[in-house]
C-alpha cells in the first residue's frame, strides 16, 4: 500500500460522455495497454408507488468516501495486473439517463479488466458512503439503497 | 468530552443540522448514540452505520474524542 494521499473522485453533476471519451483518448499514449473495460452507472427512471424517478441529488461523506475510493484502488492494483484506472462519481443533481459513476480499468491483457472492473464496481457500492436522495416528478422524494 | 458528530442522507432530515457538537463523559459509542436518541427521538427508527475518524465502528467501540458520523445506508452508483 501506498502513501498517496487520496485523490477526489467526486465531479458535481452528471458526468459527460465528452469527459468520457477525453478519458479514452487520453490514454492513447500509453501503448501497453491492450484492453481497457468501462463501467458507467446511468440514473435509472424507476417507477415506484405510480411515481417515476426524475432524478438522484448525491451526497457524500467526502473525506471517508475519498479514502474508501484510495483503498478500493490499491486493493484492485495488489489484486490485478492493471495499468492504470479511475474512477469517478457525481455529486448533486444527476438526471434520469445522465451518468453518475464511471470506472476505467485498463491492462495489457482483456481477462483481467472484466475481472476488476466488477471487483471495483461492487466495492464502491458496498463500501463508500454516498448517499443518493431519488426525486420524484412531483418533487416528493426517496432515500436510495444500494442492494 | 466534546466530540463534532455529523450527519449524512435520511439522518440530516431526523436532526435538521449536518454537524454538531455534543458532549458526552466518555465511555464508548453506545453512550453517545443514547445522547443523541434522547435529543432526537425519530432517530431509532432510521438504519444506520457509525464511523470514528472516517472508519466503521461498533457500540462497543470506545469513544477517541475524534469525529464521529452517522451513516445510513450506502447508495452510490
Amino acid at each position: 500500500m501506498s502513501d498517496k494521499k487520496p485523490k477526489n473522485a467526486f465531479r458535481q453533476g452528471a458526468i459527460s460522455s465528452d469527459f468520457i471519451g477525453n478519458s479514452i483518448y487520453k490514454h492513447q499514449t500509453k501503448t501497453s495497454i491492450g484492453a481497457h473495460n468501462i463501467f458507467l452507472g446511468q440514473v435509472r427512471a424507476d417507477e415506484i408507488n405510480g411515481k417515476i424517478v426524475s432524478a438522484i441529488e448525491y451526497t457524500a461523506y467526502e473525506d471517508m468516501a475519498n479514502q474508501k475510493f484510495h483503498d478500493i484502488r490499491e486493493a484492485a492494483f495488489e489484486k490485478f495486473e492493471l495499468t492504470c484506472m479511475h474512477i469517478y462519481h457525481s455529486l448533486g443533481t444527476v438526471k434520469a439517463g445522465e451518468i453518475c459513476l464511471f470506472v476505467f480499468v485498463s491492462s495489457p491483457r482483456r481477462k483481467v479488466v472484466f475481472e476488476a472492473l466488477e471487483y471495483i464496481v461492487e466495492a464502491i457500492k458496498d463500501e463508500v458512503p454516498v448517499f443518493g436522495k431519488e426525486i420524484f416528478e412531483d418533487s416528493s422524494h426517496q432515500w436510495k439503497v444500494n442492494n | 468530552m466534546y466530540i463534532t458528530v455529523k450527519y449524512f442522507g435520511q439522518i440530516v432530515e431526523v436532526t435538521n443540522t449536518q454537524e454538531e457538537t455534543i458532549e458526552v463523559a466518555g465511555g464508548h459509542v453506545s453512550d453517545l448514540v443514547e445522547v443523541l436518541n434522547s435529543k432526537y427521538d425519530q432517530l431509532e427508527n432510521k438504519d444506520f452505520q457509525i464511523a470514528q475518524n472516517q472508519e466503521l465502528v461498533s457500540l462497543e467501540t470506545e469513544l477517541t474524542g475524534l469525529e464521529i458520523a452517522l451513516l445510513p445506508p450506502f447508495a452510490g452508483g
